[in-house]
């Protein structure tokens, strides 16, 4: 018997995928062995699939075939270092989820446990799929597959019109984007009609048709990832859906588009050209401030985390605009410094975005309340969540010494180098950039700070928030291993820059590892000691030092000195949890600077009111500068072809006779 | 294969019956008169089919011809008149446009038809390429009385004619097209206008006339 190879056991893995999903659908009735039996086993997997990537990294490139499909047609699969980046981070985050999401899902909600376990892990397969695949026509199947499975699961709670609305706009939007990919794979085979990427490789593209299909991909991709102005599903499909599985959809399904960028402009076009960059980099430099203004502004948890989502998509375009200018004036270590920070990014995001989202979904399990404004002092009842989320907020906020910071601080330490590009608008250019993702991460920072300081500090906001508890064994254990990623992605950044440095190397030829692997594992020198450095661990001993320190001191100063008196009440004689800060209080010094940016509606009371109400709804610009006008446009052409219509036989039969001689009349010899 | 001049004229004659008969059921008013002349141009088909069988000796034209003059010239015709009595339709076809208005158009349709196909029959090698333009002036006067009639029942003779035409122009062009080919056809129209049947006994009950204008609140706004 031979060995078998990595990508057959991720093979296995999908198939065992798509095994515990039947299974979970012929034995639905079983909620428990559904819950506490499959979903853990699809963790297992997960971690399987997530070590054999670790393996398989820096290894050589493996191919098989897969023969389903279409006769003579079958799906070739690849496993390349490019693929097990990202096989890695599906494996590995997609364990903590399901572990998660063991405990999470209830009878009663939506659809039922077991339809719901069929559809999450065929959403699983399908993604690992997506990466494997070789070819275009797998490729198509497999992203298919994984955007009505997501779908499925997105409308779990199909109930509600508005979150059958949200799938709706999910579904439209994501095959908008699959066919412009499919028109981007078109291209690039250039009539030959080899749809494999290996014959798409050697294809050898005009300027112009490269451009084309880079443009076609940036577009399809970009509507799966939530790049600009194909965004707009993402802040309405991630409230609608389950907490699971809006982490899975924000930290690993937005990452396969990433992929598929990855994937089209560095390996399968050619040649970058160096305004694709630009582009790259302007529509992720747009995408992430907008991202991030209406992060701010939100008053719903699971939107303002969608909206985080937008603006570390738009942060990762950024990185990949870098790499592909700096990848096309040949200067490939600064690229591989800026595809490194793309990498290492994805990873992060991947980690603490889904632990945000899985801590929200305890928290609505717990509380049965999104709205900030109703939330509050939570980390009184709910300990686990709120240090753990704590972690979350941390990277996600690009804190040392946690994930986030790592990946930002290459993504600027990239910037830094761009003065010595050889154009002379570019270098001058970019560096503004530069100052607007220092922006973007600093009001990561004021959002994270909002959305950890509303719901877990301060009073509670309702009385009913005392019953809440905290989250069961299974979701503690997922969020535990989701924070661990999180932290040890922070603190060995130079351990895993090495492993990652066989996907730099083979998209650009020249990676990281030497000159991180003289400094050893305890301190990242992208460029040089001398230039910039950072210690992690130093970084995490100063912050526990203080943090000991502190509260020693506070210990040995004030113990047992509290006294508790009335605060200088000036007029107040109570001081109840209504007098805090709310959501909507918290983001209105950004709402006023920022103010053309939004589109608000507010009520303000009069001073006659007897119960005074002040509301504000921030909507998006693009729905009303983009998307209705097309609803419009498609309304009116519409109407117009009716009026074709007329309902009377013979005219019908007179369009097809004139249709028939019309042809005959061009068509004749 | 040469034909000799007595079949091809016969050929050529026949064809110019058919075409005679389109017209003439073009500008026929009466129900069951029309009906007669669509049993008439299926026996002329008939015959032609069966000048090229002798001339050219294919069997399977043989029982294209037997089916033609089977299902065209007598079982058809017989589902017709029985329908036309039992729905009791009145013996008048009422024209949307008036009958030589249709017969101008008719004779431009014609000459179309003919300036159409006369480059493609030189290329055919078959005896009757030239009753290849007679073939498509054929359909296109069917669907001709199809668009200007307004009963229902006249719109399926008319698609009975159609496809007459294109019988004519696969014996006159190919010598027929293969006989799975002409069973399934032959198949086709039959049950198509069983179905039609049926679906003038509903138009008739739901609407109490077989006038198609009616079907016009059918359309969705």
């Amino acid at each position: 018997m031979t060995r078998l190879l990595a990508i057959d056991y991720l093979m296995i893995a999908a198939a065992a995928w798509g095994v515990i999903g039947l299974v979970g659908l012929a034995l639905q009735r079983n909620f428990s062995f559904v819950a506490k039996g499959l979903f853990p086993f699809g963790a297992l997997v997960g971690l399987l699939v997530g070590g054999v990537a670790l393996l398989a990294l820096g290894g050589t490139s493996q191919t098989a075939e897969l023969v389903i499909g279409l006769p003579n047609l079958p799906f070739h699969l690849h496993l390349d270092n490019l693929a097990a980046v990202f096989i890695l981070l599906l494996g590995f985050v997609s364990a903590g989820i399901s572990i998660y999401a063991a405990g999470y899902f209830r009878q009663g909600e939506g659809t039922a446990p077991g339809v719901l376990c069929c559809e999450y892990h065929l959403f699983l397969a399908s993604m690992l799929m997506v990466l494997l695949a070789d070819d275009a026509y797998a490729f198509m199947v497999a992203w298919e597959t994984m955007a009505l499975t997501s779908f499925l699961l997105v409308t779990t709670d199909h109930r509600h019109a508005a979150i059958r609305e949200a799938g709706y706009l999910y579904l439209l939007i994501a095959h908008i984007g699959a066919i412009a990919i499919l028109l981007s794979f078109g291209v690039m085979t250039s009539g030959s009609g080899d749809y494999s990427f290996s014959g798409m490789r050697e294809q050898e593209l005009s300027p112009f048709w490269a451009s084309v299909a880079f443009l076609l991909a940036l577009a399809g991709f970009g509507a799966k990832a939530g790049l600009l102005p194909l965004h707009v599903w993402l802040p309405e499909a991630h409230p609608a859906a389950p907490s699971p599985v809006s982490a899975l959809m924000s930290g690993v399904m937005l990452k396969t588009a990433i992929y598929g960028i990855l994937r089209v402009s560095f390996d399968l076009v050619g040649t970058p050209i160096w305004w694709w960059g630009v582009v790259a980099l302007a529509v992720g430099i747009i995408t992430a401030l907008f991202g991030v203004l209406y992060s701010t502004v939100q008053s719903d948890m699971k939107r303002l985390l969608a909206y985080s989502s937008i603006e570390n998509i738009g942060l990762l375009a950024v990185g990949i605009g870098l790499a592909l200018i700096f990848h096309s004036y040949q200067m490939e270590a600064l690229a591989a410094l800026a595809l490194t920070a793309v990498f290492y990014h994805c990873l992060a995001h991947a980690g603490f975005k889904s632990l945000l989202f899985l801590c929200t979904g305890s928290v609505l399990h717990a509380t049965k309340e999104r709205s900030l404004g109703k939330l509050g002092g939570l980390i009184h009842p709910m300990p686990w969540v709120a240090w753990l989320a704590l972690v979350g907020v941390i990277a996600s906020a690009g804190l040392p010494p946690l994930s986030g910071f790592v990946s930002e601080w290459l993504l600027l330490q990239g910037f830094l180098f761009s003065p010595g590009l050889p154009h002379p608008w570019l270098n001058m250019v970019v560096p503004v950039v530069a100052a607007a993702v220092a922006l973007v991460a600093a009001m990561a920072g004021f959002a994270m700070v909002k959305f950890y300081g509303i719901i877990f500090l301060g009073q509670m906001r309702e009385p009913a928030l005392k019953d809440a508890h905290d989250a069961g064994i299974w979701e503690k254990l997922g969020l535990l291993w989701l924070a661990c990623l999180t932290l040890l992605l922070g603190v060995l950044p130079a351990t895993v820059i090495l492993r990652l440095d066989a996907a730099t190397r083979q998209l650009l030829g020249k990676g990281l590892a030497d000159r991180v692997a003289e400094n050893g594992w305890w301190m990242l020198a992208p460029i040089s000691p001398e230039r910039a450095s950072y210690e992690p661990l130093i970084f995490l001993a100063i912050i526990a030092a203080t943090l000991l320190i502190g509260r020693e001191l506070v210990h040995r100063l004030y113990h047992g000195r509290v006294r508790r008196s009335p605060a200088w009440d000036c007029g107040y004689h109570f001081q109840g949890p209504r007098a805090q800060d709310t959501a909507e209080g918290f983001s209105q010094p950004i709402r006023r600077i920022f103010e053309p940016m939004f589109r608000m509606e507010r009520q303000f009371p009069t001073p006659r009111d007897r119960q005074p109400i002040y509301t504000v709804k921030v909507s998006d610009h693009f729905w009303y500068w983009l998307y209705l006008p097309i609803v419009r446009a498609a309304g009116w052409v519409s109407q117009l072809i009716t009026n074709l219509q007329g309902g009377r036989i013979a005219i019908y039969l007179m369009y097809s006779f004139l249709t028939l001689l019309i042809l005959i009349m061009v068509a004749r010899p | 294969m040469n034909a000799t001049p007595l079949f091809a004229q016969l050929i050529n004659l026949f064809a110019a019956v058919i075409l005679l008969l389109s017209f003439s059921m073009l500008a026929q008013r009466r129900v069951i008169q029309l009906i007669n002349l669509f049993a008439l141009q299926g026996f002329t088909l008939f015959l032609s089919t069966l000048v090229v069988a002798v001339n050219t000796g294919q069997s399977h034209l043989y029982w294209s011809a037997g089916l033609t003059l089977a299902l065209k010239a007598m079982l058809l015709p017989w589902i017709l008149h029985r329908l036309v009595r039992q729905l009791q339709v009145k013996s008048e076809v009422e024209p949307l446009v008036n009958i030589p208005t249709t017969m101008l158009i008719g004779i431009v349709l014609v000459m179309i038809s003919f300036n159409v196909a006369l480059p493609i029959s030189q290329l055919s090698s078959a005896i009757a390429r030239g009753t290849l333009g007679i073939a498509l002036a054929v359909v296109m006067l069917a669907f001709l009385m199809m668009i200007t009639r307004r009963k229902a029942i006249t719109q399926v003779v008319g698609f009975l004619s159609m496809e007459n035409g294109l019988f004519l122009a696969a014996t006159s062009a190919t010598y027929g097209m293969p006989m799975v080919v002409e069973l399934g056809i032959a198949l086709d129209v039959l049950v198509g206008v069983i179905i039609l049947g049926v679906f003038f006994f509903q138009i008739r009950d739901q609407f109490d006339s077989l006038d198609i204008h009616h079907m016009e609140r059918l359309k969705d706004n």
